[in-house]
């Protein structure tokens, strides 16, 4: 008995380092932390030989993070087609890509996934009303290209409650969704005012819409453009007021890894060149008349000077088919969110530095 | 014919059935953690590598930033992550153990009901059972919520029971006793009139066994405690006061609170769980032989006596352990509680992973609690089930 108690150990023992042997085998080229620690990223991209722009090459198709029940910026309808304005930013880059917007897929996620799904490499951009914040881009490894859509943080109340400042929701139930910065920010500008709540927090925001709907809670926060969004779609839009207070700057752009500045730098210049389209004027409908133009700039977006597409892996008319297929932002704005849309949002911010917005593309050469 | 075994029967090793049986098993381990060493090392490349991230518990100390609806301790926003992980546990406890609680009682009712002969109290608890056991929890979490606790009056039209206590779609206020400085000393006082009366039990107990008359020893137990409660509440400066809540701008003010995704939820994973238990109960009475209880019967016992006597302890042997697997199951299932809001430990635990994007860390602490809660709830349970277990002779 005591033999086969011996036995048993020594079995135990020697499968153990059988099994760190074969760790040790599998285990991916990493070398242990403390060597690595001195080596730069060099090494890093040659075992990672594959970046983001040659796997969606290889897959044919672009995968974006999305949202699916935010109309106007992401949602799917009932056909089972995705529209939005941050779904027209992912077809403008399957159109950079592979000079065909169709070539785009959306990845709808709460709030809460869409990190780890982008991080994990299940999508290749995360263009979801995403804020742009600190410590989202160093602790969660993010890139955020620039801001597409500069928003702020809104709330909305029962038109019959009578509420007009923050003071007056002293007592109040607040509905939030979970993961996002509004939950932050009420809190921060709560304190500040020196008013106390009681924060319902949910997982998605249907189930936040929902809760306030039915009179759970005096009212609900998220980013403006969110609560316009969602107010077309509650029972009685009529019944709901957007108070005339603004907690926060919400600039909501695309983000990508860390670690893959190609990828980053292609994301980044699709977005301005949707700036650059407008602020040169060149529309969907006349980009074709452009083609014999003799002005150095339009010709440097439009691929006939200069190799800029190339250099970040494209084919050279990679801005001309964005533009052709998608459109510069103001199409894409006002096709999703401008005053033919049940949304009707004032462009505010969200215009050409020209305009007095904070839209300005650095220039392309 | 043994000598002739033994002679033949000394094959290479590669043929022995020992050698063979402790090298496939050393194989066998050796790849489980081969390949645990091969996922981990890989989780630390990726993280490194792609996001220049390394583990790291360092973030639970810093300032979360958010609110936390309710809770059991004191919490703001300028708390640390771990405090708020602190509120979130305290929450599924507080969910786990008035769960369970209730899910017992409510459960051991239907249980017997579901074993009476009277058809209509035995088609009841049929029903319900077949019910409840067959939709899934977060369907009912949701319909509690969003078709039942929702459709309650608003706050400012709540139904106002007698006390006052306020019922509306934001939960339930009742008056609640609050501490005053002399509760600390009246807690002690309550533990020693614990103490007591389970002395006077016990001496009341052998004086019986001595005696052969068995006099009432809950009761005895219950004055003695009582008195000592009394007593203690007049010698000192009333230990609490009572609040009520009252209607203050948009929400009740005062009392307790029980907020409508606590009842919710809590409800949800009572009457869930509740239709498991019953089936449990059900099962182990009817596993108690049909003797006993003739038997009983033939001795002049009620038929309550023969239930609680005779059957019951019987019964109970069979039972206890799938009810601990349903006790695991209800404090498990009540991470649903963010489906209806309820800031319980894996909602304030998401909220975290989403503010830090420390998914490992944060996964790795709340799988770590929910284990302890689980191993420490079956030790428990392994222990009463030691005590009455058959003591075979």
């Amino acid at each position: 008995m005591l033999k086969g108690k011996k036995v048993q150990t020594v079995a135990l023992i020697l499968s153990m380092v059988v099994g760190m042997v074969i760790a040790a085998c599998l285990a991916p080229a990493a070398a242990p932390a403390s060597t690595t620690a001195e080596e730069p990223a060099a090494p890093v991209a040659q075992t990672d030989a594959k970046s983001t722009l040659d796997i969606v090459k290889e897959r044919g198709k672009i995968i974006c993070v999305g949202n699916a029940v935010l109309p106007g910026f992401g949602f799917l309808d009932e056909a089972g087609v995705f529209t939005g304005f941050d779904v027209d930013y992912c077809k403008a880059l399957a159109a950079a890509i592979f000079g065909d917007a169709t070539k785009a897929e959306i990845r709808a996620t709460t709030a809460s996934e869409r990190f780890t799904v982008l991080q994990s490499g299940e999508a290749d951009v995360l263009i979801r009303n995403t804020t742009d914040t600190m410590s989202r881009e160093t602790d969660l490894g993010m890139n955020f290209a620039p801001t597409t859509f500069y928003d702020g943080q809104g709330i909305m109340v029962h038109k019959d409650s009578s509420i007009v400042t923050l003071q007056d929701l002293n007592g109040a139930s607040i509905c939030v969704q979970t993961g996002t910065t509004t939950e932050l920010n009420l809190a921060d500008q709560m304190a500040a005012a020196g008013v106390s709540y009681e924060p319902v927090v949910f997982e998605t925001a249907d189930e936040v819409t929902t809760a306030y709907e039915e009179g759970r809670c005096d009212a609900w926060t998220t980013d403006k453009s969110g609560l316009v969004s969602r107010q077309t779609v509650m029972a009685d839009p009529s019944a709901h007021e957007i108070m005339n207070v603004t907690l926060s700057k919400e600039p909501l752009g695309p983000a990508v890894r860390h670690g893959d500045d190609q990828w980053y730098d292609l994301v980044t210049w699709v977005v301005y060149a949707t700036f650059t389209a407008e602020e040169m004027g060149i529309t969907s409908a006349n980009v074709d008349t452009f083609m014999d133009t003799e002005d150095p700039n339009i010709m440097k977006l439009l691929g006939l000077e200069g190799e800029f597409c190339s250099k970040v892996g494209l084919a050279n008319d990679c801005f001309v088919q964005v533009i052709k297929q998608v459109g510069n932002y103001g199409e894409i704005y006002n096709k999703n969110l401008g005053p033919d849309t049940v949304f009707n949002l004032p462009r505010g911010l969200n215009s050409l530095y020209t305009e007095g917005g904070l839209l300005y593309a650095p220039p392309i050469r | 014919m043994q000598k002739i075994a033994a002679s033949q029967a000394t094959p290479p090793f590669y043929r022995d059935e020992r050698v063979l049986g402790v090298i496939s098993q050393i194989v066998v381990v050796g790849l489980v953690v081969g390949l645990l060493g091969y996922f981990y090392n890989n989780m630390i490349s990726a993280l490194r590598e792609q996001l220049g991230v390394a583990i790291d518990y360092g973030f639970l100390r810093s300032t979360a930033g958010f609110d936390i609806g309710e809770g059991l301790i004191e919490y703001s926003r300028a708390s640390t992550y771990l405090q708020a992980l602190v509120v979130g546990l305290l929450n599924t406890f507080q969910v786990a153990v008035l769960g369970i609680f209730f899910a017992t009682l409510l459960g051991v009712l239907i249980g017997v009901m579901r074993l009476s002969t009277n058809f209509l109290v035995n088609r009841i608890a049929a029903v319900y059972i077949d019910i409840f056991r067959n939709i899934p929890l977060l369907l009912l979490l949701i319909f509690w919520a969003q078709a039942v606790f929702f459709k309650l009056p608003r706050v400012q039209e709540a139904i106002i029971f007698p006390g006052p206590t306020f019922l509306s779609n934001r939960g339930m206020a009742i008056p609640w006793g609050v501490p005053t400085e002399s509760w600390p000393t009246y807690r002690i006082v309550l533990i020693v009139g614990l103490i007591l009366a389970y002395v006077v039990a016990r001496l009341l107990k052998e004086q019986g066994k001595r005696t052969g008359r068995m006099p009432l020893l809950t009761l005895w137990f219950l004055v003695t405690f009582v008195g000592v409660a009394i007593v203690g509440w007049f010698a000192l400066p009333q230990p609490l006061t009572l609040t009520t809540p009252e209607l203050v701008g948009f929400n009740t003010q005062g009392g307790r609170v029980f907020s409508q995704q606590f009842m919710a939820l809590v409800s949800g994973l009572i009457i869930y769980t509740a239709a498991f238990i019953a089936e449990t109960v059900r099962a182990g009475i009817q596993s108690v032989s049909k003797g006993q209880r003739e038997a009983a019967t033939a001795l002049g016992l009620t038929p309550f006596q023969t239930l609680r006597l005779i059957i019951f302890p019987q019964a109970l042997r069979v039972i206890i352990p799938p009810l601990t697997s349903q006790y695991l199951n209800l404090t498990k299932n009540s991470s649903l509680a963010i489906a209806v809001g309820y800031p319980d430990l894996f909602a304030v635990g998401s909220t975290t992973l989403n503010q830090t994007g420390r998914a490992i860390e944060v996964f790795s602490l709340i799988m770590g609690v929910y284990l302890f809660f689980s191993l420490t709830t079956s030790f428990f349970m392994n222990i009463y089930n030691q005590r009455i277990k058959l003591v075979e002779r």
